[in-house]
């Protein structure tokens, strides 16, 4: 297979670009898994546990 | 033995300018070498005065290394402000060049010169130095860890003025790549990256001995605007030098490649660099301030990797009817478009931040300083996708509506979250129990805000003004207005744009004589924010 211009920019908006997406998906999904709700609000407190 | 190989390396180092420039290929690569030898050797002896060597029978005890390393944040506060005022002063010399064109002093001063000089102070100076400081403070709170490395934060720090140093007298030599936001020479664009990789070292080793298990989402974004911006210097500098020590190079792309090239670094060095970066500081400093955490974690999560999934494609809209192909216009325009959502889902998460603290806002000028900074973000990133659409592109490209655009993000959100994060470190980097002045940061507050809103909304006249006189056709398809008939109707709105800058300016002096009174110690005698007026009794 050669790496023309062509070979590429179909492959990046084909495979590469649902590749992407289904990242994209998979990471929202995650975030807003259930359960997650306590686990993200420790994290936001992060910032308040600091010794000063 | 404290300082004495640094002292030494800088040394040499200067040693290897003053070679370079007796070899050097050309006479302006050899006034680069003489700059860069004065500075080294005037480091060097600031060096030396540090050296510490132990008489016979003493042991130096190392510096403690148990606690936060905050010194380095401490001279990043003050190099950001430094560069700051720098960076704006030259903004309002070159916006006074446009209105009364005298003022260009050939040829170190004029404004070809000076504009470049500009972007670089306030976006790499100003900006820079804040995202150093800001990220070297939060990632040691969030991880609560010091930071790794050791001295090489310290490399950092100073590596990062040299570059600064030789970028800013490369441009007024008249030494430059033409690329925008990225003109320094390849030597300088090689420095850079030496320093970078520093950075990211100091970071990512910081992040990996946490003790902290979760990352904080200001680290994901801090630690993405470092990664992405190594990325995006390196590809846009591939360049061949035509000479060891020359100055002048080719880059490694040519024709509408190269263009595209550029436009890819430059739209994510606002995405990355000036987005990225700068929203770490939100999601730090605005629920600090406020001292309630962020209105929804969640949301951050989604916000970060809905910009970073997006950002990298918008760079075409830069290049809408030029030679790129059509698709590839297109491409940018419905990317940017689709940012409107990663930026606004932020921007209500940094604002909602506040829900059920609103009233703060009567009586913290520095709050209210971060909450307008994210209001002009919701601005910019409203108004940059609008500006990407193609049609609304032929009437505002080239015009100052794009200036105006550049100044209400860059001003009003990078100005504004800077400033409030460095009201919000001071007091605490130099244990103080509060500001020298909070009503002095209430006047920073408006004459910022008021010099933006007349920067911005001058710029957005004389813009689509501009366009309108440069698309006017006669009843025979002649152009109305020839080109400097539309050159000189923009004076009045480039007088008044300097006068916005200057308030902006004024403000910035304001905070540089504010902290520097509050690292002194000092508190001013004033009524609280909010209080009711003082009675005013006549005198006894």
């Amino acid at each position: 297979m050669s790496l023309d211009y062509q070979t590429m920019r179909t492959f990046a908006d084909s495979w590469g670009l649902l590749y992407m997406f289904l990242i994209f998906v998979g990471v929202v999904l995650w975030t807003f898994r259930p359960g997650s709700k306590s686990a993200s609000s420790d994290a936001a407190n992060i910032p308040f546990k600091e010794d000063e | 033995m404290k300082n004495l190989p640094e002292a030494v390396a800088v040394g040499f180092a200067a040693f290897l300018a003053l070679l370079a420039a007796a070899f050097a290929k050309d006479s302006l690569f050899q006034a680069h070498a003489f700059i860069l030898m004065l500075v080294l050797l005037i480091s060097s002896v600031f060096l030396i005065r540090r050296v510490k060597i132990a008489s016979p029978g003493e042991v130096l005890m190392p510096a403690d290394t148990s606690g936060y390393m905050d010194e380095v944040v401490r001279y990043g506060v003050i190099a950001t402000t430094f560069w700051g005022i720098v960076g704006f002063l030259i903004g309002v010399l070159a916006a006074s060049q446009l209105a009364w064109p005298d003022l260009n002093i050939e040829p170190w001063f004029n404004f070809g010169r000076l504009r470049p000089l500009h972007t670089s102070a306030v976006i790499f100076a100003f900006g820079g130095n804040a995202l150093l400081a800001t990220s070297f403070y939060v990632v040691q709170r969030t991880s609560r860890a010091r930071l790794w490395g050791g001295n090489l934060a310290w490399f950092v720090f100073w590596g990062y003025q040299l570059f600064i140093v030789m970028a800013a007298t490369g441009y007024l030599l008249g030494i430059t790549q033409s690329r925008e936001y990225a003109e320094p020479e390849w030597y300088v664009d090689l420095w850079l990256t030496v320093v970078w990789l520093a950075y990211l070292a100091v970071y990512l080793g910081t992040i990996i001995r946490r003790k902290e298990p979760h990352i904080y989402v200001a680290n994901w974004f801090f630690l993405s605007f470092i990664v992405t911006v190594a990325m995006l210097h390196v590809v846009n500098n591939l360049a061949i030098p035509v000479s060891f020590l020359g100055v002048k190079s080719y880059s490694a792309f040519s024709g509408v490649q190269d263009a595209l090239t550029q436009w890819w670094y430059g739209h994510n060095a606002v995405g990355f660099f000036l987005t990225a970066g700068f929203l770490g500081m939100m999601y730090y400093f605005i629920p600090k301030q406020a001292e309630r955490p962020v209105y929804s974690y969640r949301l951050s999560i989604v916000h970060f990797w809905g910009l970073i999934f997006l950002y990298i494609w918008a760079g075409p809209h830069h290049l809408h009817y030029t030679a790129l192909p059509d698709w590839a216009q297109t491409l940018g325009m419905v990317f940017s478009i689709m940012l409107w959502m990663p930026s606004w889902g932020g921007m209500i998460n940094g604002l909602m931040t506040l829900s059920g603290a609103w009233d703060k806002l009567r009586t913290d000028p520095i709050l209210r300083m971060m909450v307008i900074s994210v209001a002009f973000y919701g601005m910019a990133t409203f108004e940059g996708p609008m500006m990407s659409i193609k049609a609304v592109n032929s009437l505002s490209h080239y015009t100052d509506w794009t200036i105006g655009h550049v100044h209400s993000g860059a001003l009003g959100w990078n100005g504004l979250i800077t400033f409030g994060a460095i009201y919000y470190l001071v007091p605490k980097l130099w244990n103080r129990t509060q500001l020298y002045s909070l009503r002095l940061v209430n006047w920073h507050f408006w004459l910022a805000t008021l010099g933006i809103v007349v920067y911005a909304a001058v710029m957005w006249v004389a813009g689509i003004q501009q366009g309108l006189m440069w698309r006017e056709y006669d009843d025979q398809g002649y152009l109305v207005y020839a080109f400097v008939e539309s050159v000189a109707a923009m004076h009045p709105y480039y007088v008044v744009r300097t006068i916005g800058g200057l308030l902006f300016l004024a403000g910035a002096l304001v905070m540089a004589y504010n902290i520097y009174r509050t690292i002194r110690g000092d508190i001013r005698k004033e009524a609280p924010m909010g209080a009711a007026k003082p009675y005013l009794a006549p005198a006894e």
